[in-house]
């Protein structure tokens, strides 16, 4: 059964008061939104770093300026990742 | 052994000197960065906003460490930590912040705005100096203020 059935059903029979509802319901906004939010950075970061790792594969010599560009690249897509986590916590904890 | 597997690289560790640099011009931002969320929202505010820059250049610090050790070791190695230390460093974050949530010296909204204004800035920040760096080798921007 799904959350939302579940949840509908528990206000139908009265054990759910519309202030608990609407917690439920921003708890699990909230966690979508986490998780969607670090899917998306996973996926740049992977490829970020397989590019990375094939050009040093192709020209060690300029293992330095990639690792460097690959280091910041990885950082600024992080970024994505703690924005959703801030949205997160503003929703959950604020 | 396949050779891709064994690949590495002995050079030195950029990515250290980079979080390096990074702590150190947090040591600038963090004085203004408390004084003004203090000023906004009092004494947990200040208190949030430092425990935000904290978490911030652990953070950079800890990815790094894990880069140039693993970067050593194998390539390959250094492509999983920077996939799987990501997931493991968006735990610790979430795990610090989850902690501290209910402190009383704890403020969310200004610890929120400070981990995502830190993190930003000082990447744009060391970005202009390593880019100037990169496209005009023989060019570095003076020390003094960069």
């Amino acid at each position: 059964m799904s959350v939302l059935a579940t949840i509908a059903q528990a206000t139908e029979t009265g054990a759910l008061t519309a202030a608990e509802l609407k917690n439920n319901a921003a708890a699990s906004g909230a966690g979508l939104a986490y998780g969607l939010a670090a899917i998306g950075p996973g996926i740049g970061i992977g490829y970020l770093v397989g590019q990375s790792v094939q050009a040093m594969a192709r020209q060690p010599e300029a293992a330095g300026t990639v690792r460097t560009t690959m280091f910041l690249g990885i950082a600024f897509t992080e970024a994505l990742a703690l924005i959703g986590f801030v949205v997160f916590i503003l929703l959950k904890f604020a | 052994m396949d050779s891709t597997l064994i690949a590495r690289d002995d050079g030195p560790a950029v990515e250290m000197h980079i979080a390096l640099d990074l702590l150190r011009r947090a040591l600038w931002v963090a004085p203004v960065l408390i004084v003004l969320f203090g000023a906004i929202w009092g004494l947990p505010g200040a208190a949030s906003t430092a425990y935000a820059i904290v978490l911030v250049v652990a953070n950079f610090l800890l990815a790094a460490a894990l880069l140039s050790w693993t970067a050593r070791i194998s390539l390959s190695l250094m492509m999983a930590t920077a996939l799987f230390g990501y997931l493991v460093r968006l735990a610790i974050i979430f795990a610090a912040v989850w902690i501290v949530r209910d402190a009383a010296w704890v403020e969310i909204v200004p610890l929120g705005i400070a981990i995502v204004v830190t993190h930003l800035g000082l990447l744009f920040w060391e970005m202009r100096y390593v880019s100037a760096t990169l496209a005009f080798p023989g060019l570095k921007p003076a020390t003094k203020g960069s």
